[in-house]
């Protein structure tokens, strides 16, 4: 199918009754004119990241950039080079904190989510109605105590405390466990007939078969923590994160105006592109997180 | 389910006689013991999900019914805490007014725009519907860029708004857009809603792939007569679990809103126009280290989450009735 026809298709009509062409004229309007009012922003910020200085503070402003050039790019990199902390450190820390908060989360959910799915043992549906429950309120209601806990571990300063609770959001435990249920019992069953104990079902059996569970937890996961600036848990300059460095630019002022649009094009294009590639599966995912009655 | 060990457990179990009560907890003990994988499986999840949330909840509600700076130990003072906050506690009453006010418009707002969006999108052809669905899911994991946001408001002439309105005419001067508390409020709520498509929005678009499309021909054949009949007779009804799950999402999102204003309209926001629950507890907790305090707050406005979301989830479950 080539692109025009693809675009095209969504125009036809629909081979579905009782639809008025004036209706729907209408609804594609809203649909468009809303779609323009959540990417715009997007689009002026990749514009703004390959703006020349003297376009970036023209009166009145302008929407798209004339004269691209990648400026704004080499002076991040010349400005973070120059400061006490590298540039490269920020990343460095940021992306620990990422992959291991979502590798490890994938791990943990999945492995807790596999018993709640598929077998009935003392105390499993009271841990999934805490789980349930627990969707039901913001992180912010914990903060306190949780400060308290990571004191008294002696976590505050370190990665770990941004790390280690990530590892147990309970969205991911939810939806792993709705998308695992319709595993066919036959499959594990086959398997524990062969001989494999638990653990193997789980790693050989289960998890390949939830590929696109764990893409969704991914996409879920990913920009929480690409985006965390270290919170009140992380004092240490050089522990700080991407997301911190990129405050820091923007409070730096005018002149680093381009700097920070700059910043903001990195940070904003890992997680998109990220979605982009894994969306039909996380699509697939979806479909079965349905709450139970 | 399956339940592969212990069909014909309990049976054999009453069989064998004995005192009924010794029997269901040597039973209970049984099935534990059968289970020792599934908890082992369970147990790095558990207990991290037990220490960071579930024991926090306990923590804070305990702790809310204390003085406690953090410096000395906690000294208990009953309900002093929620006498002072529910009476004594102007601010906070700003700050619960506003979080209410969020929580109306940018609750019921996202969660139908979510379903709308998703609604329309789905009747798209599939590369358009993929196309779509970044449009609008985008924002919400770009998540920390709203400070671009920002700039659009920025209160001199080189910000966004100011200068298209200076250009054709509306304004003479700059407003100061994020100074003023008359217009705060709602720039909070523009960028709320701006980032609001989430994960009830992807919850909605898989939702509707998966309804059953001969019902709709079925359904055309009783009588349906047009697409708002069908949306409420059939679409809705066919995907309640997904409407259930968004809808917990959406209202646990409005009712925490504390880094959008933040971020745009500073903490402490002018007059407090921006203050919510969220932004008095982390001025509570973080400040001025009154964790009693600070957990009365957080008490009241877990209540009022799960309150919400009960209700709700009742309301949801008449639709298509």
């Amino acid at each position: 199918m080539t692109l025009y026809s693809r675009v095209i298709g969504a125009f036809r009509p629909q081979k579905r009754l009782n639809r008025s062409f004036a209706v729907s004229f209408m609804l594609f309007g809203l649909l468009l004119g809303f779609g323009a009012f959540m990417v715009l922003p997007l689009i002026y910020t990749v514009n703004n990241a390959f703006k020349p200085l003297d376009e970036l503070f023209i009166f009145p402003p302008r929407f798209l950039v004339r004269n691209p050039t990648l400026e704004n790019f080499t002076d991040l990199m010349v400005i973070m080079g120059n400061s006490w902390v590298p540039f490269t450190r920020y990343i460095a820390n940021t992306l620990l904190i990422t992959l291991v908060g979502t590798a490890g989360h994938i791990l943990l959910a999945s492995a807790a989510a596999y018993p709640l799915a598929k077998f009935k043992f003392p105390g499993s549906s009271v841990l999934f109605k805490i789980v349930v429950l627990s969707l039901m309120f913001s992180p912010h209601v914990t903060a306190i105590p949780n400060y308290l806990v990571m004191s008294q571990l002696g976590w505050i300063n370190t990665q770990a405390a941004i790390i280690v609770p990530s590892l147990a959001f309970s969205l991911g435990l939810f939806l792993m466990k709705q998308f695992m249920e319709q595993i066919p019992d036959a499959l594990i069953e086959a398997a524990k007939i062969d001989g494999a104990n638990e653990y193997r079902v789980f790693w050989q059996i289960v998890m390949p078969n939830v590929k696109p569970a764990w893409l969704t937890l991914m996409i879920l996961q990913f920009p929480a923590l690409w985006g965390t600036d270290g919170g009140s848990f992380i004092y240490s300059e050089n522990l700080k994160t991407l997301h911190y460095a990129l405050s820091q630019v923007i409070q730096g002022g005018i002149a680093r105006a381009g700097v920070g649009a700059a910043v903001a094009l990195l940070l904003m294009t890992v997680p998109i592109l990220l979605f982009i590639i894994s969306q039909s599966s996380v699509i697939q995912t979806m479909a079965t997180s349905g709450m139970k009655e | 389910m399956v339940q592969i060990h212990n069909t014909t457990e309990p049976a054999l179990q009453g069989l064998a006689g004995g005192p009924l009560k010794e029997s269901r907890l040597a039973q209970l003990w049984k099935d534990i013991k059968k289970s020792k994988h599934y908890y082992f499986m369970m147990s790095p999840y558990m207990i991290i999900f037990f220490l960071f949330t579930v024991i926090p909840v306990v923590v804070s509600f305990g702790l809310s019914f204390f003085y406690f700076n953090m410096l000395e130990t906690p000294r208990f003072i009953g309900w002093e805490n929620y006498s002072r906050l529910l009476l004594g506690d102007d601010v906070f009453m700003i700050a619960l007014k506003n979080t209410f006010l969020f929580a109306v418009i940018t609750g019921p707002l996202s969660y139908i725009a979510c379903f709308l969006f998703a609604w329309l999108i789905n009747e798209l052809s599939p590369f358009v519907r993929s196309l779509m669905t970044l449009v609008f899911y985008a924002p919400s994991i770009s998540g920390n860029v709203f400070f671009i946001w920002l700039i659009v408001f920025s209160g001199d002439s080189y910000g966004y708004l100011n200068g298209f309105l200076m250009k054709i005419g509306v304004l003479l001067e700059p407003i100061q857009w994020l100074q003023n508390e008359k217009y705060i409020l709602a720039i909070v709520i523009i960028v709320q809603l701006w980032l609001s498509l989430g994960t009830s929005f992807l919850a909605f678009i898989a939702g509707l792939q998966t309804v059953d499309q001969t019902l709709f021909e079925a359904g055309a054949m009783d009588g349906i007569r047009n697409r708002w009949q069908e949306l409420w007779f059939i679409t809705l009804p066919s995907m309640r679990p997904q409407l259930m799950f968004g809808a917990v999402m959406q209202i646990t999102a409005s009712f925490a809103v504390a880094e959008v204003s933040i971020a745009l309209a500073g903490f402490p926001s002018v007059n407090y126009a921006g203050h919510t629950v969220v932004t008095h507890l982390m001025d509570y907790g973080t400040l001025r280290f009154e964790m009693g305090y600070a957990s009365a707050i957080a008490t009241i406005l877990f209540a009022i989450m799960l309150g919400t979301n009960m209700m709700t989830q009742k309301l949801l479950r008449k639709v298509g009735e």
